[in-house]
């Protein structure tokens, strides 16, 4: 093996050694400076975010267990980019709340864990490296989501994520021994062409799609998603509802529509039923949400649901259409989590009766919310439109129009509570409003970015062609 | 051609009318006048260069003036239906580019100083170049859908310009009727669109357009009521002309149309936007003239006389100068109208078509310089009204003078303008049709009495008690008075059969000796009336008026047509169509809608014991999904 083929690792191997230049910060930084790991972090993190957009080429390494391909690259891009906003979005909380903590490098240590974890899974060319990535992803989470440990609800979040993902990984793994048990093989390549559609396989494959479905959230198996939100800090609820979403659906994508393809026949039944159900289930329960991390919650539930339409789809067109969707998500949804963040550190409210009359006195972070929102909910011309937009012309184009019909009715049922909100910040008037303040100059970066994310995708057309291209990366 | 130079005539207004547009408020006023007349300037000189070059050096090919066209395409149905953005050069869109520039760059200039010291005199100004950017896009249109979005939005901006004193209530009122009845008469235009768009297949003029070409080779193929499908579609789109154009019965809105800034009323309303219609059959003529044989293009004949008549009769009675004038406008599009109706399409038959547009020409000159006199007295005198009025011409000797010429011009006195262009549209119906050739002199006899009768009314007569005594107007407004009356005279003398004919080629058109000598007969025979009414004040005239009676008075009173309109709309669409559709669906569209929405609140009230907050709940809900999901799949879908 040559050893520049390790350059394939870049990516891994540069955030690995932000991690140990962490270690090492944490270590030897004496205890009033250490207010400067945030700097230094975001600072390397953006760096590592830039170089990221080197070109890299499609190859493997260590037998097939690890790959990498235009695709898989641009999503890791994506992934930074979400990184970096949440970073962004987190500083001023980091520096406020978690540096008098003094355990500051461990949470930047533990969510570039985790992001790392999400690298290894995406980049898997067997199950093992898969199941491993999974599991550096999931770990740190819980550890994050009990990170206000002053917090009540913040240590049930944690209990409740890793008793969840410990029983979806335990789930999954078993899925994936039935899998090897009837193919005899976990290298992807060769999967392509050992599996076959037996009763076991088919009982493999659901297990392991369900450990997935846990991290997108789709119903049933999203029960914890709401709880957690709540209780984590808002930099991991964002973190869990665009990264770890995001990348989890990537990789479902891509196994399903490329080793799993055999099974396509029962998968589809499967994914559109759970559609269906996350759809409605996801919107029904934001309807009634009145915290706003909550009803950020369920209104990322309902999202993914929108996702299995392009998942079902099972071409290029269907990957192409669901990474663009992912894409316009991420910033949709970190404009809207920005905003809540910011409101809720400096003000502790996260009430949606809170954010009565906002706009009279915060009218930058009002109009933010507003574009993230109207973004999500599917407005035109901002990002959000195109992105379903393009999942349902995919779902329609394979005869799906009973699930594109569905779909649009949860499109209208999700416009009305996101309108809610805006009616409340706009048309609403409070005795005690949330006072004017002004953010840090991250914060407002961090917003600055989700907001001209939601506008340039919404008018530049090009890149969802260039995301189409790269989808023929993989064989279908 | 040179599309490089065309594409900037319409560029630089829509440039100015936006940074006019966006820094209202930074631009001083002072600056915004010059900027919107040095653009025009601009668009002007870019606009007489490529009229230039096309009438003289490389518009002609083998003596047939060619048409040229640069399109990019926007939206793909078919392989012949599209909609396109381009521009089409040929003799007719040439002569309008001349027209609209040089309309409106007098119409700036004289805006500076009759705006002067208006409180949105950059907004003023950023409509002007809003509507002049529409104007030209319009002319320059390629094919028919790009035609009707500048269409709109030449209507967006005369609204806007109507209703520029939105303080007065009128004005609004003006503003809402002139738009609600003109895309009323759009909606038939559209409609008259998607039918040429289904059954010709195609919107580009060139093909729409071609003698030989299929569309025009199949009319005949399909009919629908009696008639062929494409001549339902021209008649269509001829009401949406006649709704611009002012035609009857859609001529309601432009006398109300009056309430905005005269120099609005001169630019848009009197040379412009109204000669839209005319010049949307004209840029269709071949197919009006092709398609059953000539028939939708027979009723644009009589809707044109009538048109003309029954305008030049009310214009004979009103008070109020601007209306008058609005009148007599309608009265003139008609007769435009009409000059096409008569026309033929091969050579010298093509005559009408050739004098309609070259009075569309010389119309556009001295109808904008009427308006121009008319604002500047109004600027002198503050009122509209003839009863305020008389004795001006020693205070104001140019408004005077110009205006004159103006009225012996609309009077068709030679050697002025209007001589020239009457006598080749009163040749062409006397050629066709008697009936319309009658009504056309008759015409042409009460435009000279109704345009007399005002001028006398003005100018002569007694002098009147006035707050201050009337002063000529600044030289920016008499600048393009006095510009106009040079073009008044002379435009007459301009040979037009040799620029602008049916079938582009050229041919002579000589006057008609006999045909001249009854129209000026008719036209001194008007002007001797309004002389021996209105010269002096005296009780002849109100004598004269009641041997009319009811006549009289029907006609002061536009003949009840606006009451009409108010009665159908009033009392029958709104009570006995709007009211009932209302109610049905406030009560079972509007009813289902909140059914909807309340179940939907409801069932998520409902559900909301599911989400538990035990965790082991969430698990026992995991498992048995999963157990749920493979039963189904391994055992009710077979594989």
């Amino acid at each position: 093996m040559d050893f520049s083929n390790f350059l394939l690792m870049r990516q891994e191997i540069f955030l690995l050694a932000i991690i140990l230049v962490l270690i090492i910060a944490e270590m030897f930084m004496p205890r009033k400076k250490k207010g400067s790991i945030v700097h230094l972090s975001i600072f390397l993190f953006g760096i590592h975010t830039v170089a990221g957009f080197l070109g890299i080429h499609e190859s493997s390494m260590f037998g097939g267990m690890f790959r990498t391909n235009g695709l898989i690259h641009f999503f890791k891009n994506l992934l930074d980019v979400g990184v970096l906003i949440i970073l962004l979005q987190s500083a001023d909380w980091l520096q406020e709340k978690i540096v008098p903590q003094d355990n500051v490098a461990e949470y930047l240590i533990l969510l570039f864990s985790s992001l790392l974890g999400l690298y290894f899974m995406i980049s898997a060319g067997d199950f093992l490296m898969f199941y491993l990535g999974l599991e550096l992803s999931s770990l740190p989470i819980a550890a994050l989501a009990a990170y206000e440990t002053a917090k009540r609800k913040s240590s049930e979040a944690g209990i409740k994520f890793i008793l969840s993902a410990a029983l979806a990984s335990g789930i999954s793994l078993f899925g994936i021994s039935l899998l090897y048990a009837t193919s005899g093989s976990i290298y992807f390549d060769d999967l392509l062409v050992l599996i076959t559609s037996s009763r076991l396989s088919i009982l493999g494959m659901i297990l392991f799609f369900a450990g997935l479905a846990f991290k997108i959230s789709l119903v049933p198996f999203h029960f914890w998603t709401a709880d957690v939100y709540e209780g984590a800090p808002i930099g991991i609820a964002s973190y869990l509802s665009v990264i770890s979403k995001g990348a989890a659906a990537f990789i479902l994508l891509i196994l399903l529509f490329t080793i799993l393809k055999p099974l396509m026949h029962v998968w589809e039944n499967i994914v559109y039923g759970i559609a269906i159900a996350t759809m409605f289930i996801g919107n029904l329960f934001a309807l009634r949400q009145k915290n706003m991390k909550r009803f950020l919650a369920f209104s990322s539930i309902a999202q993914a649901g929108f996702i299995l339409l392009g998942l079902i789809v099972g071409n290029q067109l269907g990957m192409a259409t669901v990474i663009y969707f992912v894409l316009v998500y991420v910033f949709s949804n970190l404009a809207a989590f920005g905003v809540v963040q910011a409101i809720s550190l400096r003000t502790g409210k996260e009430h949606m009766n809170d954010y009565e009359g906002l706009y009279r006195t915060n009218p930058n972070l009002s109009l933010v919310l507003m574009l993230g929102l109207f973004s999500l909910a599917g407005i035109p011309p901002l990002a959000g439109f195109f992105g379903k937009f393009f999942l349902f012309t995919a779902a329609a184009s394979e005869g799906y129009y009973l699930l594109v019909f569905l779909a649009v009715v949860n499109v209208t049922i999700s416009l009305y509570y996101y309108l809610l909100v805006v009616r409340a910040m706009f048309l609403r008037k409070s005795d005690r409003p949330i006072p004017f303040f002004k953010n840090g100059i991250y914060m407002r970066l961090g917003l600055i970015i989700a907001v001209l994310g939601i506008l340039i995708l919404g008018f530049y057309g090009p890149l969802y062609d260039y995301i189409y291209e790269l989808s023929g990366s993989f064989n279908y | 051609m040179d599309f490089t130079i065309i594409i900037f005539i319409l560029l630089i207004p829509m440039a100015i009318f936006l940074l006019l547009g966006i820094f209202n408020q930074k631009i001083k006023p002072a600056v915004s006048g010059y900027l919107g007349v040095l653009g025009l300037l601009a668009s002007t000189l870019l606009s007489f260069y490529t009229a230039y070059q096309y009438f003289f050096v490389n518009g002609k090919s083998n003596e047939v003036y060619q048409t040229f066209v640069e399109k990019t395409l926007w939206m793909e149905f078919t392989e012949t239906l599209h909609f396109d953005m381009g521009i089409l050069i040929d003799p007719i869109s040439v002569m309008m580019l001349i027209v609209v520039s040089l309309i409106s760059l007098m119409v700036h200039i004289y805006s500076r100083g009759y705006m002067k010291g208006d409180e949105g005199y950059t907004k003023f100004f950023a409509f002007l170049s809003l509507f002049t950017f529409s104007m030209y896009g319009l002319v320059l249109a390629s094919n028919l859908f790009q035609l009707y979005v500048f269409w709109e939005l030449v209507g967006v901006s005369s609204y806007l310009l109507i209703g520029y004193y939105y303080t007065k209530a009128s004005a609004v009122a003006a503003a809402k009727k002139a738009f609600i009845v003109t895309r009323f008469a759009d909606l038939g235009f559209l409609i008259g669109i998607l039918t040429i768009g289904y059954y010709a297949g195609t919107y580009d003029f060139g093909v729409l357009n071609d003698p030989g070409g299929t569309a025009i080779m199949n009319w005949a193929a399909t009919s629908f009521m009696g008639l062929s499908a494409l001549t339902w579609a021209l008649i269509l789109i001829f009401i949406g002309g006649a709704g611009k154009s002012a035609m009857f019965p859609l001529h309601i809105w432009l006398p109300d149309a009056m309430e905005g800034p005269t120099p609005v009323s001169a630019l848009i309303h009197a040379a412009t936007m109204v000669v839209a219609g005319v010049y949307l059959v004209a840029r269709l003529f071949p197919m009006f003239y092709f398609v059953e044989q000539g028939f939708a293009l027979n009723i644009v004949a009589y809707v044109g006389a009538f048109s003309a008549l029954f305008a030049a009769i009310i214009a004979i009675v009103q008070t109020d100068i601007k209306r008058v004038l609005a009148y007599s406008t309608m009265s003139q599009l008609g007769y435009m109208m009409l000059a096409l109706g008569v026309s033929g399409y091969y050579a010298n038959e093509g005559l009408g078509f050739m004098a309609s547009m070259f009075h569309l020409f010389t119309h556009a000159m001295f109808k904008a310089l009427l308006f121009l006199g008319a604002g500047s007295i109004l600027h002198a005198v503050h009122s509209n009204f003839l009863r305020d009025m008389g004795g001006l011409r020693k205070h104001m000797p140019i408004t005077h003078i110009t205006f004159l010429i103006a009225a012996l011009a609309i009077a068709g006195v030679p050697p002025l303008a209007g001589f020239w262009s009457k006598d080749e549209i009163l040749a062409a119906a006397y050629e066709h049709n008697k009936l319309i050739y009658i009504v056309g002199v008759l015409v042409a006899g009460l435009t000279a009495f109704y345009i007399f009768r005002i001028y006398f009314g003005i100018f002569w007569g007694k002098e009147k008690k006035y707050e201050h005594t009337p002063q000529e107007a600044p030289l920016s407004m008499t600048f393009p008075m006095l510009f106009l009356a040079f073009m008044s005279i002379s435009a007459g003398f301009i040979p037009f059969g040799k620029f602008i004919t049916a079938d582009k080629i050229e041919f002579l058109a000589p006057i008609h000796y006999p045909l001249a000598a009854i129209a000026v007969g008719a036209g001194s025979m008007g002007i001797v009336i309004a002389w021996l009414f209105y010269k002096k004040e005296s009780d002849l005239a109100d004598k004269f008026a009641k041997t009319f009676g009811a006549f009289y008075k029907w006609t002061v009173a536009k003949f009840y047509f606006d009451e009409i309109y108010l009665f159908v709309a009033k009392k029958i669409m709104f009570n006995k169509v709007a009211a009932p559709i209302a109610k049905f669906d406030k009560k079972y569209v509007d009813g289902t809608m909140a059914a909807i929405g309340n179940k939907t609140v409801l069932t998520s009230e409902k559900i909301k014991g599911m989400q538990s907050g035990r965790v082991q709940d969430y698990a026992f809900a995991f498992v048995a999904g999963i157990i749920m999901i493979a039963l189904l799949s391994i055992y009710l879908w077979p594989t």
